[in-house]
This record gives structure tokens, C-alpha cells and sequence, in this order.
């Protein structure tokens, strides 16, 4: 085993029935990482957790551990930790007893027991809630037992699927800060589903995007956001303005468009509205819709190339509807797609 | 008052008059002084109450009554238990089928479920009576198991289990750790229903009585046909105010309703 896979999914097929949901999966983790898996719905992301967790029989290919096949190893035995989005708590049983759960099937007893789950609780706040039922306790407060239950297990792998959907906007915040801090004093392998790309961004070390059941792209935050390497990816973390190339030339809705500057090569160019320069340059627009974002204005063009959305500082004059803009799409601003979809 | 505002009223009192007037008559006749079953009684006394801890046919049938409420309905829920759990965690493929043929003691009248058992089952098979009342019970009690106890496992996230298999515990283990907690009280409403369904049962048993071996609720109408004495008033008012004590100590102590 390589340090750069502690965890390595290889050639993974999973199924319902006859469908394949994920196939010919490769990834490769290394041990301490936060993994975080991007993608819209439908693409395989609770699927390919279930699978390293034991809950679903691979169809084909291997997932290693730690240096150990995995792959046939039943879920109990596998020492890997699932946070549900449902938080899955068991409601007959107390906070600390929820916590006390598998270490008690560990075999653990007596100070030992006590000591590990009141360990468990401080860690995440909520000593002063271990006689409670988790039906008496708010969404923040029983995802965060779920994650102490699955921590004091001090799983190879912690995975969390949605752990922050259900919470509103302010506990998400709170509980992303807490996850971080948690996997940098644990040193917690983790991997943990998530929609929000901004959520992805802020916490992962790498960023895995999946697309119908396969892997689009890995990187680390900044060459996800940054250098997107297809139009499904750019589309996902919010370039607005994507085109083909073909020949050195844009495919638009309005036919081939020669570019300003020297066409790079790549399948595909695609700019975020921010890069699109405004009052200048050799294509010309409507203005169409116009919206304001506090510290910036967005404004929606009707052009030869189709529609086009550009974004510039609010401190700048606006502009009308209807008004006849210059505008430029600079070839040497633009993310290069190596793939188009 | 208008005659409006007094309809709901007068109707109230009409329907609670009609369902526990004759058991109040019940009552009333089992303190009687008489010799005859009558209402109203004459006179008041404690003798058919006392009479009926000495007949010796009600303690054998009591007995057997006993016997069968306890020991068919908990085979009921051996078999229910297991039976709800596949219905309602596995998409199997003859669900809808198992839960009709389950339920159809229910629907299907007792008399005609007792003569089919007498027919196609007791007599070309020689089996025992007692044998045969206590698969009876166990039959009729099994759709109540299952409806009540499935009820109560609907409620019950599955992902509770995986999340204990994930703990290290095996599948079994995470049944008994984790589901069974927390469906006790379905599986005690499942006990109750059946213990009472069985208790009152009398189509079925009449048909598979034999010889020397009664339910209670058999005896009591064949003793009825030899003696009309106020002791079988007595022992229905015994046996009401038993089950209406089970009843709420079960709604106190496990929220009864909520199951059934
Ligand atoms: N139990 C199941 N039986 C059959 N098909 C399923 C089952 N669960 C998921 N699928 C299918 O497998 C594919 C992947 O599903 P999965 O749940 O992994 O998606 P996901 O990425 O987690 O989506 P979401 O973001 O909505 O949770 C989907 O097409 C889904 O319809
Ligand atoms: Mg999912």
C-alpha cells in the first residue's frame, strides 16, 4: 500500500438489480483526506458510499483498505463509519447510549466505556445532553450525537452523506466548522456526499465530481473551481458562458465566431460571467435582464453568439434595458475544457 | 336549549345506553339473590359469584381458555413477528398475497373457518383436540399480529439497522438490539388483541371442542343449556371486568391506542 491510497476504489460496478447506477469506478484516497463528493442528483454519490461502507454488494471490481481487500468483508467488520443524512439514531436509547452502542459491542466496559463516551460527547458539545432521547434534541444537535457515535468507533473511514442538508443555513455554517476541526484533531479519513459546491469548496482537500455514475473530475478545490476540465464541471461550479471550439472558432447559436485574441486548443472555452469585459471589444449585445448583487451587477445580453452573462462591479454606472453594449470574451481569461457534453 | 343543540346530546346517550345497558343488565343479574337468570334481580347476594369459583367445568375450561389465549397467541407472534418484518423491509415479490391469505381469519366468518379445520383438517388427520383449538387460536390470531405489529414497524426507519451493522453489530443482532426495542409496544398491543380475540372466541371452538375439552366461552353456553342459573351472569361480569382492567393497564403503561 502506497501512502497516496489508503483507501482505493478500483473498476467499481455497482447495480440495482440490472441497472448500473456507478461503473468502472476508480478513485484513490490518502489516509488523513477530506474527500468531498460532488454531483447532482441521480449520479451514484450515496450509491458508491453505501459500497465502501459494506451496505451494497459490489457488482464488479475491489475496494482496499488500509493494505486489506475489502471488498466481500461484511459491514460490521470493515471498522468504516457512516453518518446517515437522516442522522439514523436509535430512538429507544439515550444520547450516551447511542454513543456507548458500538463501543459496548467492542466489548468495552466499566471507566474505560465511560471515559470514551464522555470523551465523545465533550467533542462535540453536548455532555450536558447525555440523559436525553434523541427525540428531544433539534436536527444540529442529533447530527452532531450521529457523528460522535460514529467517531468514538475511530472508524478508517468516516463517511457522511448530506451531513449538513437538513440544517438551516446558519447551523450548516457552525456544523462545517465543526466537521473541519474534528477531522484536523482526529486525522479522521473522511469523505462526506454533498450538492452544494460551495460547501465542497470551503472544507475538501479534493473534490471529486461525479457525473452518471462515473468520476468527471478530481482536483483540489481551486483547479475544480478554477480549471474546469469539462463543460459539465464548468457548468456545475457556476461558469455561465460555455462554447464548443471548433477549428480555433467558438460554435455558437449564431454559427462559427472567430475570437479577439490567439484561440487556445481544447475542446471546449467557457467563461465565468465576471470574465466577460464589458464596453469594449469586437462583439456587440442588448442588454436583455439586469439584476444586482450587492457588491456586484449582472447583466444579461442578447448577442450574435446567443445569449451571453456578464458581471461587473455595482459601482460602476448601470446600464439600461435595451441598451447596445461592446463586449469581449478574452480567449486568454477562459478555462480550458478538454472534454464537451 | 333548542331541539338542535339536544340531538347530539339524546343521540350520545342512546348509543352508550345500547352498547353497555346489557352488560350493566349483566351486572345487575349476577348480584341477584334468585335461582333464575332474571332482570331486574331479587334481592342482592354474593352466592352465583361465589358458585362460580366451584364449578369444576369452568375451571378445566378457563383453564384451557387461558392456555389458548397465551400459548396461541404467542406462537402467533414466533410466526407474526418475522412474518411483518420480511413484509415491510424486503420488496418481496408475493407481499400483497401472504397479507390477504394472512388476514383472511379475519374476514372469512368463524363458522365457516371452524368447519373447514373440522372437515379438511381434524378429522382425515386424526389430530388431537386440543391440538386442533390450538392451531385454531394461533391462526386467527396471526392477522392481528402481523396488522399491529407491521404498523408499528412502518413507523420504524430501516436505516436504524445499518446504522447498528455499521457499529459492529451482525444483522441479527441489530433485529433484536435495535428493532425489537422499539416496537415492544406494538408487540404488546399485538398481545393484548390477540389474548382478547382468542379469550372471546366461539365459533371456531365450538366446531373443534370435543369431549372434555372446552374454551370457556363453549362451556358456558353448554351450561347454560342444563342450568339457567345468574352464575353464568356472573362469570361474563368477572370476565368483563378483567379485560376492561388488561385494557387500561395497557393504555397506561404502553399507549394502547396508539397501535391499534
Ligand atoms: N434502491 C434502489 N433501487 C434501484 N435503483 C436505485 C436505488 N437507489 C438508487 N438507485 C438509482 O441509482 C442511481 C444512483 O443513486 P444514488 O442514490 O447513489 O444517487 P445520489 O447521487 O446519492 O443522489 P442524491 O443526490 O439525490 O442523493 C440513481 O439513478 C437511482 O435512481
Ligand atoms: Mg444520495
Amino acid at each position: 500500500m502506497s501512502d497516496a491510497s489508503y483507501l482505493s476504489l478500483e473498476k467499481l460496478t455497482l447495480a440495482y438489480g440490472d441497472t448500473v447506477a456507478v461503473a468502472d469506478l476508480d478513485l484513490d484516497i490518502r489516509k488523513g483526506e477530506l474527500i468531498a463528493l460532488l454531483g447532482p442528483s441521480g449520479c451514484g454519490k450515496t450509491t458508491t458510499m453505501r459500497a465502501i461502507a459494506g451496505l451494497l454488494p459490489v457488482k464488479s471490481g475491489h475496494v482496499r483498505l488500509d493494505g486489506a481487500d475489502m471488498t466481500w468483508v461484511p459491514a460490521n467488520k470493515r471498522a468504516v463509519g457512516l453518518v446517515f443524512q437522516s442522522y439514523a439514531l436509535f430512538p429507544h436509547l439515550s444520547v450516551y447510549e447511542n454513543v456507548a452502542f458500538g463501543l459496548k459491542l467492542k466489548g468495552m466496559r466499566g471507566a474505560d466505556l465511560d471515559a470514551k463516551v464522555q470523551a465523545g460527547l465533550k467533542s462535540v458539545g453536548l455532555s450536558s445532553f447525555a440523559n436525553r432521547k434523541p427525540a428531544e434534541l433539534s436536527g444540529g444537535q442529533q447530527q452532531r450525537v450521529a457523528l460522535a457515535r460514529s467517531m468514538v468507533m475511530e472508524p478508517k473511514v468516516l463517511l457522511l452523506d448530506e451531513p449538513l442538508s437538513n440544517l438551516d443555513a446558519r447551523l450548516r455554517l457552525e456544523m462545517r466548522t465543526e466537521l473541519q476541526r474534528v477531522q484536523k484533531e482526529t486525522g479522521v479519513t473522511m469523505i462526506f456526499v454533498t450538492h452544494d459546491q460551495a460547501e465542497a469548496l470551503a472544507l475538501a482537500d479534493r473534490i471529486v465530481v461525479m457525473k452518471g455514475g462515473a468520476i468527471e473530475q478530481i482536483g483540489s478545490p481551486e483547479d475544480i473551481y478554477n480549471r474546469p476540465v469539462s463543460s459539465f464541471v464548468a457548468d456545475f461550479v457556476g461558469f455561465e458562458n460555455i462554447f464548443p471550439l471548433e477549428g480555433g472558432r467558438l460554435r455558437t447559436s449564431g454559427g462559427l465566431i472567430e475570437l479577439s485574441g490567439e484561440a487556445p486548443s481544447a475542446a471546449g472555452l467557457a467563461w465565468r460571467p465576471r470574465m466577460v469585459t464589458l464596453g469594449t471589444g469586437p462583439f456587440r449585445g442588448t442588454v436583455r435582464g439586469t439584476s444586482f448583487a450587492g457588491d456586484s451587477r449582472e447583466y444579461l445580453l442578447d448577442t450574435s453568439l446567443g445569449p451571453i452573462k456578464a458581471e461587473v462591479e455595482a459601482g460602476l454606472s448601470a446600464h439600461p434595458l435595451g441598451a447596445d453594449l461592446l463586449f469581449d470574451l478574452p480567449a486568454e481569461k477562459a478555462a480550458l475544457l478538454s472534454k464537451f457534453s | 336549549m333548542n331541539a338542535r343543540s339536544l340531538f347530539i346530546p339524546i343521540t350520545l346517550v342512546l348509543v352508550l345506553g345500547f352498547l353497555i345497558g346489557p352488560f350493566l343488565i349483566i351486572v345487575a343479574a349476577s348480584f341477584s339473590a334468585g335461582e333464575t337468570l332474571n332482570f331486574p334481580p331479587q334481592g342482592f347476594s354474593l352466592r352465583w359469584i361465589a358458585k362460580v369459583f366451584t364449578v369444576e367445568s369452568f375451571q378445566a375450561s378457563f383453564a384451557m381458555s387461558l392456555f389458548l389465549a397465551i400459548g396461541g397467541t404467542a406462537a402467533a407472534l414466533v410466526l407474526g413477528i418475522p412474518a411483518s418484518y420480511a413484509l415491510s423491509r424486503y420488496k418481496l415479490p408475493g407481499a400483497e398475497i401472504v397479507r390477504t391469505v394472512v388476514s383472511a381469519p379475519i374476514i372469512v366468518p368463524g363458522i365457516i373457518v371452524g368447519l373447514a379445520l373440522l372437515r379438511y383438517i381434524v378429522v382425515p388427520f386424526q389430530v388431537g383436540i386440543t391440538l386442533a383449538l390450538f392451531v385454531a387460536h394461533t391462526a386467527l390470531v396471526l392477522p392481528y399480529a402481523v396488522r399491529v405489529v407491521s404498523a408499528s414497524l412502518d413507523n420504524l426507519r430501516s436505516d436504524i439497522e445499518e446504522a447498528a451493522v455499521l457499529l459492529g453489530s451482525s444483522r441479527l443482532g441489530a433485529f433484536f438490539r435495535v428493532v425489537m426495542p422499539n416496537i415492544r409496544g406494538g408487540i404488546m398491543s399485538a398481545f393484548i388483541l390477540g389474548f382478547v380475540t382468542s379469550f372471546n372466541q366461539v365459533p371456531v371452538s365450538l366446531f373443534l371442542s370435543g369431549p372434555g375439552v372446552r374454551t370457556l366461552p363453549v362451556d358456558m353456553i353448554a351450561y347454560m343449556e342444563i342450568v339457567f342459573d345468574p352464575s353464568v351472569a356472573a362469570l361474563s361480569s368477572l370476565l368483563a371486568f378483567l379485560s376492561i382492567g388488561i385494557v387500561f393497564a395497557a393504555e397506561r403503561f404502553l399507549g394502547f391506542s396508539r397501535y391499534v
